[in-house]
């Protein structure tokens, strides 16, 4: 089959690989139909995410078709499902709590050593996200290989295009998370750092889960202009100061919860940001923590942090004593997908949530190198890149 | 007699004395080094024992354990892959066992491999059982075996919480967690 496999930093190709099998008894085989490239998949292009290894196969926001399924799975062949990201069992102690991201089992026995040195416990296995998480291989292919096919995927009623609920597999339930993750109360306004896919359905979230205001922010004026679709107040800060905007437009008392949806990539020019990426360039050197910092900064005492940016490795200058004398709350973590696909997917369905808005372009697979080269490079206008396995090369067809 | 100053586990200690006790504390114990490894496992204690119980299961999980054949219901013949494409042999035999608590072996005279424990089994509430590996051994060739197995991921102590991880695995879920796509690369994974 042909798949996107990575080779190091900006150097991503559609190789020739072998066909996936079903090799446990609850796997079952996809046939790609679409595929998404993430602000998560960036971080892996531009080399910051360590434990990646020449010819890797990326992405892991995809669904398809089931076309094989081995004996434990309780799908159909034909059935048209979407994937989650993360790879969970749905037995253990923590998928009981519907903690999916913390699933014991989804990561080979061999590979979790690598988290439980870095981080005191093993990740679970997520899909196309280096070795850290299992070394699965990712989506952005024409077949994949899915284990837990019991519990993982949602079977998509028919009458909903691709389109509509692709973003299950990841972006929406982590916006909808963060957005949980900051306990909103009626009346609160909530600052969201970053429009991007996340940042954007965390502000449509918010929303929906009674917050009175929602603030985002961003430099990049179309991807602003989307988040004042959905009824956000914006704040660009290549134009304005972040802080004393947030200040001035709260009444000098700070959002009562903040949501950094930006990660460790934090454009804009910043002191700390120097001192970053040189040690970036070591092995799990140290993140741009910019966002996280000005959320922290910004946020009212006693309020909230939800994180759903993702960080790899360690921090300078993390404002420790302005997050205990606030008395702030963090809630963060990869997202658990399988607790919120159902509900979601219902949003989906009664039109109270809109995904589509978001794609921007739709390209081959054959053309995903050049869709990185393009997200990574103009964000402004390319908010999300969907890969079509069937679309033939070169046919890039940009929305509206 | 070194009293442990707190409560941690004894294989947890820094001190090479309460390291030592607790060897002892295995009968008839084999080897010097000690390690410990425990994990909780959300399934019932009976099962969880029931399977460790019929030692033929065990190569199923343990990735360097190639055969175990029975000789007896208490004896046991161990054939286990070592670095370079060795493999090392011994014979072990039943020292204690407790319906649903515990099982404690030692290998016998003449093994290439000295070693001796116990694997125990405690009731976790909601969360299942928890199950503890507490294993004495000699390693090959003094240090340059541990070296040596150390670059080829033998090193007994890496591969024993490896080993409680599949077991864990393939009780919660019925199956191992695998990142291969192919029959092929799943088969040279295992090799
Ligand atoms: N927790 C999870 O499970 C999960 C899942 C998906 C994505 N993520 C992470 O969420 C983050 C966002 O993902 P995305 O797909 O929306 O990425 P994206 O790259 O498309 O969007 C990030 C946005 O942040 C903006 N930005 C950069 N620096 C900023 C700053 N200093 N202040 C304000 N805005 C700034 C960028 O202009 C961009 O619009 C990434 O870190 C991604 O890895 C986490
Ligand atoms: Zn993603
Ligand atoms: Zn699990």
């Amino acid at each position: 089959m042909r798949a996107l496999t990575w080779h190091g930093k900006h150097d991503v190709r559609v190789d020739t690989v072998d066909d996936p099998e079903i090799l446990n008894p609850r796997d079952a085989i996809i046939k790609i139909t679409s595929t998404a490239i993430c602000g998560s998949d960036l971080h892996l292009y531009d080399g910051y995410i360590p434990t990646m290894k020449a010819g890797d196969i990326l992405g892991h926001e995809f669904m398809g078709e089931v076309v094989e399924t081995g004996p434990g799975s309780t799908l159909k062949k034909g059935q048209r499902v979407v994937v989650p990201f993360t790879i969970a069992c749905g037995s253990c102690y923590h998928c009981g709590k519907h903690q999916y991201s913390a699933c014991d089992n989804g990561n080979p026995a061999d590979n979790q050593d690598i988290g439980q040195e870095m981080y005191g416990q093993p990740m679970s296995g997520l899909f196309g996200y280096s070795h850290l998480t299992g070394g699965y291989a990712g989506g952005q292919a024409e077949y994949v290989r899915v284990p837990f096919s019991d519990v993982g995927p949602i079977v998509v009623p028919d009458g909903l295009t691709d389109d509509e609920v692709l973003f299950l597999s990841d972006i929406l339930p982590t916006g909808w998370q963060a957005a949980e993750n900051a306990d909103i109360e009626p009346g609160d306004t909530v600052a969201v750092w970053g429009c991007g896919p996340v940042g954007l359905f965390a502000v449509q979230s918010a929303f929906l889960m009674g917050a009175h205001r929602v603030i985002a922010i961003d430099h990049f004026p179309h991807r602003l202009e989307l988040a004042r679709r959905f009824g956000a107040e914006t704040i660009n800060f290549e134009e304005s100061k972040t802080y004393e905007a947030l200040m001035e437009m709260t009444g000098g008392i700070g959002p009562d919860a903040v949501i950094d949806a930006v990660g460790l990539e934090a454009h804009g020019f910043f002191v700390d940001n120097v001192v970053d990426q040189i040690k970036a360039s070591l092995f799990l050197g140290t993140d741009r923590i910019h966002s996280i910092r000005q959320a922290i900064h910004a946020c009212r005492k006693g309020g909230r942090v939800s994180m759903p940016a993702v960080y790899g490795g360690f921090v300078d200058k993390f404002p420790l004593g302005a997050f205990m004398e606030k008395g702030l709350t963090l809630k963060t973590g990869q997202t658990s997908v399988q607790h919120y696909m159902p509900a979601l997917l219902n949003a989906i369905v009664e039109g109270q949530i809109d995904t589509t808005f978001l794609i921007s372009h739709r390209m081959s697979l054959e053309d995903a190198p050049k869709g990185y080269k393009m997200f990574h490079d103009n964000q402004n206008e390319v908010t999300k890149i969907v890969l079509k396995p069937d679309f033939a090369p070169s046919s890039t067809i940009a929305a509206e | 007699m070194t009293i442990a100053q707190d409560d941690a586990p004894a294989t947890t200690s820094k001190d090479k004395d309460v390291r030592a006790q607790e060897v002892d504390t295995l009968p008839q114990p084999k080897g010097d080094a000690l390690l410990g490894r425990t994990v909780t496992i959300n399934r019932p204690r009976a099962e969880l024992f029931a399977y460790w119980a019929d030692l033929t299961n065990l190569p199923a999980f343990m990735d360097n354990v190639e055969r175990i054949d029975m000789l007896s219901d208490t004896r046991s013949h161990w054939v286990v892959k070592a670095p370079a494409g060795k493999t090392v042999e011994w014979d072990a035999v039943i020292t204690d066992k407790r319906e649903g608590e515990l099982i404690a072996w030692a290998s016998t005279e003449g093994a290439d491999v000295p070693n001796s424990g116990r694997i125990e089994f405690r009731d976790a509430g909601d969360r299942g059982t928890i199950v503890t590996a507490t294993i004495a051994y000699d390693p090959p060739a003094g240090i340059i075996g541990k070296v040596v197995a150390k670059l080829f991921q033998r090193e007994p102590a890496i591969q024993a919480r490896r080993d409680l991880r599949r077991f864990k695995q393939l009780m919660e879920t019925g199956e191992i967690a695998t990142a291969a796509w192919t029959q092929k690369q799943l088969q040279e994974e295992k090799a």
